[in-house]
């Protein structure tokens, strides 16, 4: 389980993050909502350490990361696996590299080990005869799912996703969330996601923070979502025509 | 001020980039890449510019000493210590500055903004170390190979005028070459091109390390490196030459 505590975040005179205090259980697809520039992206960096947060603490399985110092957290980081906005993959390398690079810092596996565990992944990710490829010869959607390989790749207990499906058709959006969804469960995960995509939340959603002006909002899930009568919620909700016609 | 935030910053940096790798066989794999990026990879504008340089060298160097008195193996001497004294540690050294620095400028900065910088932490990689060493040991140990490379082309150069003109005889030339030569010049111009080739990656690793934004400020990034690489080059040039040459 991974908890915040009261955690502030300012940038300048700017507070972005007014006193969240939030739990993600195991097992689950924690959603993280809120519209554009709500600090969706600015959460989660906090949550990996990417930001120091300047209130308040956060704990991993009852470690308190935010004392330790960056070397101390390593043993925290080799256990999470993030899944940025535009994937992040390392130009220098292709896919099989990109996704064999954790392991190859992490672990003291063999060749033929490694090779084998990369293969698995890139075929749970449904990207097999591609290990040769670079980034830049990659499709969006194949982008996202290397990535996701990547960060799966050494069997990580946190997994961090920044909208995984932003920019993505619907089809190809949806089997990312299915996928992410899945390897929650297989793999007994802390699962994180960024979305304002209402068709994941209403799908994935094991429980949901909704993050309005800095502040958690709300909290639910993918059924409670529906009805209840917040009105900053129902305006983020039910923005869309499909979500407006769904409410009729 | 800002200066001296700079500084801090750059030093900063520079303590997260000398730490011990922390997978050596990682490390030595990226530092063949980087000798490869680097070095081999500037053989041949290395090698046009020494030619160039050391042919008008010797070219002005006759001109100016055109003077019945002066015996003609003055020019080969001539051309000789200014080519391993100045012209090939420090005008190669600027060139890589351009080459090099802006290069390895945009590569950092446009990982930093496409977040691989972030990806590196998030894994628990110090990415100072990981993508910055290398290249500094690269620089380090690749340049002075180069320079001294350009020595020889440059020589080579002041040759061909000699064998294509009538300012000099070959003969007068080679024996000038090899007039009175002092070992230590040649270190001189090693120790400055290793201590070029530090700025030249450092500035140019911490340039494309602090972008912030887009593709814009990448290219920002790597213009400042060059400027500011060039200029600390001449600088530490004056300081280093009088240090160590008198
Ligand atoms: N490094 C930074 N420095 C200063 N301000 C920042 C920084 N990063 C984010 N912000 C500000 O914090 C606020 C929240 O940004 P954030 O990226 O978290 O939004 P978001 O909810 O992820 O939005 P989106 O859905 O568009 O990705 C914005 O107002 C943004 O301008
Ligand atoms: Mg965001």
């Amino acid at each position: 389980m991974i908890e915040a505590f009261n955690i502030s975040k300012y940038f300048g005179d700017k507070q972005i993050l007014n006193n969240i205090s939030v739990q993600f259980e195991k097992g689950k697809n924690n959603l993280i909502i809120g519209q554009s520039g709500a600090g969706k992206t600015v959460l989660l960096k906090c949550l990996v350490g990417l930001y120091e947060v300047d209130e308040g603490h956060i704990d991993f399985d009852d470690r308190n990361f935010s004392s330790l110092s960056f070397k101390k957290r390593r043993s925290i980081r080799k256990e999470l696996g993030m899944l940025f906005q535009g994937g992040a993959l390392f130009d220098y390398y292709d896919v099989e590299n990109n996704v064999m690079f954790p392991l190859n810092m992490f672990t003291d596996m063999t060749e033929e080990e490694k090779i084998h565990r990369v293969n698995e992944v890139l075929k749970r990710v449904n990207l097999e005869n591609a290990n040769k490829k670079f980034p830049g010869e990659l499709s969006g959607g194949m982008i996202k799912r290397v990535a996701i390989a990547r960060a799966i790749a050494n069997n990580p207990k946190y997994l961090f996703c920044d909208e995984p499906n932003s920019g993505l058709d619907p089809k190809t959006s949806n089997l990312i969330d299915e996928l992410i969804a899945e390897i929650t469960v297989e793999y007994n995960m802390v699962t994180i996601v960024n979305s304002h995509d209402m068709n994941s939340v209403l799908k994935m959603g094991d429980h949901i923070s909704f993050i309005h002006d800095g502040k958690l909002w709300w909290q639910g899930n993918k059924d409670t979502i529906l009805v209840d009568e917040n009105p900053e919620l129902n305006a983020f909700v039910f923005a869309t025509e499909l979500t407006k016609r769904i409410k009729k | 001020m800002n200066l001296i935030k700079h500084i801090g910053t750059y030093l900063l940096l520079m303590r997260q980039v000398l730490t011990k790798p922390d997978r050596w066989r990682i490390f030595f794999k990226r530092l063949v890449t980087e000798l490869y990026a680097i070095g081999v990879d500037s053989f041949g504008i290395v090698a046009i510019i020494s030619l160039f340089t050391g042919a008008v060298v010797a070219i002005q160097v006759a001109y100016n000493i055109d003077n019945p008195l002066l015996p003609k193996t003055l020019i080969g001497f001539s051309t000789r210590q200014m080519i391993v004294l100045e012209f090939a540690p420090t005008m190669v050294s600027l060139i890589l500055a351009g080459k090099v620095g802006s290069a390895i400028a945009s590569e950092i900065g446009t990982m930093r903004i496409t977040e691989q910088i972030d990806a590196l932490e998030i894994m628990g990689i110090n990415p100072a170390n990981f993508l910055i060493l290398p290249k500094l040991v690269a620089a380090v140990l690749i340049n002075p190979a180069l320079i001294i490379f350009g020595m020889y082309i440059g020589i080579i150069g002041g040759y061909l005028v000699a064998a294509f003109t009538n300012l000099l005889t070959p003969a007068d030339y080679i024996y000038g070459i090899q007039l009175d030569f002092e070992n230590f010049t040649v270190f001189y111009a090693l120790i400055k091109t290793a201590v070029f080739a530090v700025l030249i990656v450092s500035m140019a690793g911490f340039q494309g390390y602090i972008v912030k934004g887009g593709s814009i400020q990448v290219g920002k990034a790597s213009t400042r490196t060059v400027v500011y690489s060039s200029v600390l080059i001449i600088l530490f040039n004056l300081v280093l030459t009088q240090l160590l040459l008198t």
